[in-house]
């Protein structure tokens, strides 16, 4: 298999797994037919630590959650997830993991406590038994205990789901993609309920395509086609961004972005919100002398624009990370044969 | 061209979408209550609420497949009440999930909607070689369209659901699952419709992507809560964000 240079950790040594970490990963590889779905993942989880993995659909994540709940064995690699080895000690490991899969399985016609009472009832307690473990969850979904769980909105289907991976209060808890196709004031919900249960000291490792929800995890993986891109902190992604950034405010947002793609010195422009975020190729210089030329050079085309230097988002960071590795790879690659001409390398 | 236009539209309505007091209940419960906007031709209207505010059941309205209970929209210059036939045939769709068709490929998706549009078969292979040309891929004519990555899809569904030329555009969560330079090409591809006249109205769940919108609506409760350019709407509430705004809205309680 190729070295693959850019899974970080994978030059790590296959040491015996560590002790300290809730969850040990190493070169975790694996493969459905031609297609690499994970392609040699290392990374360490340390206990009681929220961690997320942030990547776009098609990137791994769900492969990877798989991997590390039993439900798939690796092509290569291992891991060891509480200290248990999710190929050799699957029973024991199941017992102890709560899983909630991007597609969650709730019984339609059964009510909400339903449901809850037939998680609880498979893994030999009750709910009352665990109510210390689900009370923060419980108390949001109670009020609607006697509703069937297909007549619940969005929102509320996903607390419950929540709520019935953790009634045997489990060790380490895997949401894969909890957040997706909920609204942002739910998704805010959810992330509140998880930094209460992360307070409580549980492992919970949570997968998610929108890159603002990094900011509510310890430490963050960026993940793309079976890749992780960087592991950190949300804070040193952001402070790590190694090119001047500027963010464009301006009128004519299309003429904008053409004028900014044609200067000398752009390495990459895109729309950020209300903004435009061009990142200047020019490491090391000063971003407030950058900006005021810029700022010049859009007046002299009739554009006029607040240009300001700014932290760059985990979102900059991550299409930093994609172009990076679409270079590597243009350099690598000469299997890959002729690809696409505009998109190349982004899906 | 002679894609059927003899059915003249119901109003000499300039807007590409009119809605006014429009209104659905189902039994006891009003899902749209009473809502009032338009959508001017070239415009991008973000059209935003949280889960079950009354959005999907609004643009079920405006597409034509849902008679509204009370007030009236003309969509395209057609009334939803009484000709949603030709509403449906005089804009486009395009919805994350039900787009292309998985197992068909990609000519054959572009020439099964070039037909279900009216378009002759010249007009379907003219356009057809210059979307493919555009998207970069005509030499994907072949490939079965459940083969695409997710983005390929996005922009290929989208531009399938512009190949009759429709006067605005029905985006429903367009970009959800890509990655972020993804997503942007495909807000630029909306800014690029967006200035030959057609209008587009976008639902997402990324706030971002709503300040991209020239205006927007924010529904609560089946109603229109706040609407306008983002900026004004962000002024008016005297908050910095639309997330917050968002959050105020739709959870009165919690807001700071």
């Amino acid at each position: 298999m190729s070295s693959s240079p850019a899974a970080v950790g994978s030059e790590a040594p296959r040491a015996a797994p560590a002790s300290g970490a809730a969850v040990w990963a190493r070169g975790l590889t694996k493969r459905f037919g031609p297609v690499l779905a994970l392609d040699h993942v290392s990374f360490d989880v340390a206990h009681g630590e929220l961690f997320g993995f942030i990547g776009p659909d098609g990137g791994g994540k769900t492969t990877l959650f798989r991997l590390l709940v039993s439900l798939f064995t690796p092509d290569e690699g291992e891991s060891r997830v509480l200290g248990l080895d999710p190929v050799a000690d699957l029973w024991a490991l199941r017992r102890q993991v709560g899983y909630m899969p991007a597609r969650f399985s709730l019984y339609p016609d059964l009510t909400v406590l339903e449901n809850l009472t037939f998680y609880a009832s498979v893994f030999g307690t009750t709910v009352e038994r665990e109510m210390a473990t689900i009370e923060p969850i419980w108390r949001q979904i109670a009020p609607f205990s006697g509703r069937r769980a297909d007549a619940l909105s969005g929102g509320m289907k996903q607390k419950l789901a929540l709520c019935c991976a953790l009634v045997h209060s489990p060790g380490i808890l895997f949401l894969d993609e909890p957040t997706t196709g909920v609204d942002a004031v739910s998704r805010k919900e959810f992330w509140d309920l998880l930094a209460r249960l992360r307070e409580g000291g549980l492992t919970i490792l949570v997968s998610t395509p929108y890159m603002d929800e990094a900011s509510r995890c310890d430490r963050v993986a960026l993940v793309q086609r079976g890749r992780i891109l960087r592991i950190d902190t949300p804070a040193a992604v952001s402070a790590s961004y190694p090119r001047p950034l500027l963010s464009v405010r301006g009128a004519d947002r299309l003429g904008m972005l053409a004028a900014l793609r044609a200067h000398p010195h752009a390495a990459s422009v895109w729309p950020f919100g209300a903004t435009l975020h061009f990142t200047d190729d020019r490491a090391g210089a000063d971003s407030a002398a950058l900006a005021t030329e810029l700022a010049a050079w859009l007046a002299a085309k009739q554009l006029r624009a607040d240009v300001a230097p700014i932290d760059a988002s985990i979102e900059d960071a991550f299409i930093f990370e994609m172009n990076r590795e679409a270079g590597a790879e243009a350099g690598r690659s000469a299997e890959a044969g002729a690809g696409r001409k505009a998109g190349a390398g982004t899906q | 061209m002679t894609s059927q236009r003899d059915d003249s539209p119901a109003l000499g309505t300039a807007h590409a979408i009119d809605a006014t007091g429009l209104t659905r209940r189902f039994g006891s419960f009003t899902a749209v209550d009473n809502i009032t906007f338009h959508v001017m031709p070239g415009e991008v209207f973000g059209f935003l609420g949280a889960n079950g505010a009354g959005k999907t059941t609004a643009m079920r309205m405006l597409i034509g497949l849902l008679e509204p209970s009370a007030g009236q929209a003309t969509v395209a210059g057609y009334s939803v009440a009484t000709q949603s036939e030709l509403i449906r045939r005089n804009i486009g769709y395009m919805s994350q999930r039900f787009s292309l068709y998985d197992d068909l490929t990609v000519r054959e998706n572009i020439e099964l909607y070039g037909g279900i549009y009216g378009l002759t078969d010249d007009e379907i292979a003219g356009r057809q070689d210059a979307l493919l040309e555009r998207l970069g891929l005509s030499a994907q004519r072949r490939t079965l369209v459940k083969s695409l990555p997710l983005g390929w899809k996005q922009q290929l569904a989208f531009s399938v659901a512009l190949l009759h030329r429709p006067r605005i555009v029905f985006l429903d969560e367009p970009t959800g699952g890509v990655d972020p330079v993804t997503r942007r090409r495909f807000w630029e591809m909306i800014y690029e419709t967006a200035a030959t006249g057609t209008a587009v109205l976008v639902t997402t769940h990324y706030l971002d992507e709503a300040e991209y919108c020239d205006r927007l609506s924010i529904m609560v409760d089946g109603r229109i809560a706040a609407m306008g350019a983002p900026d004004d709407v962000k002024r008016e509430a005297g908050v910095a964000t639309l997330d917050e705004l968002f959050l105020r809205l739709a959870r009165p309680g919690t807001a700071a």
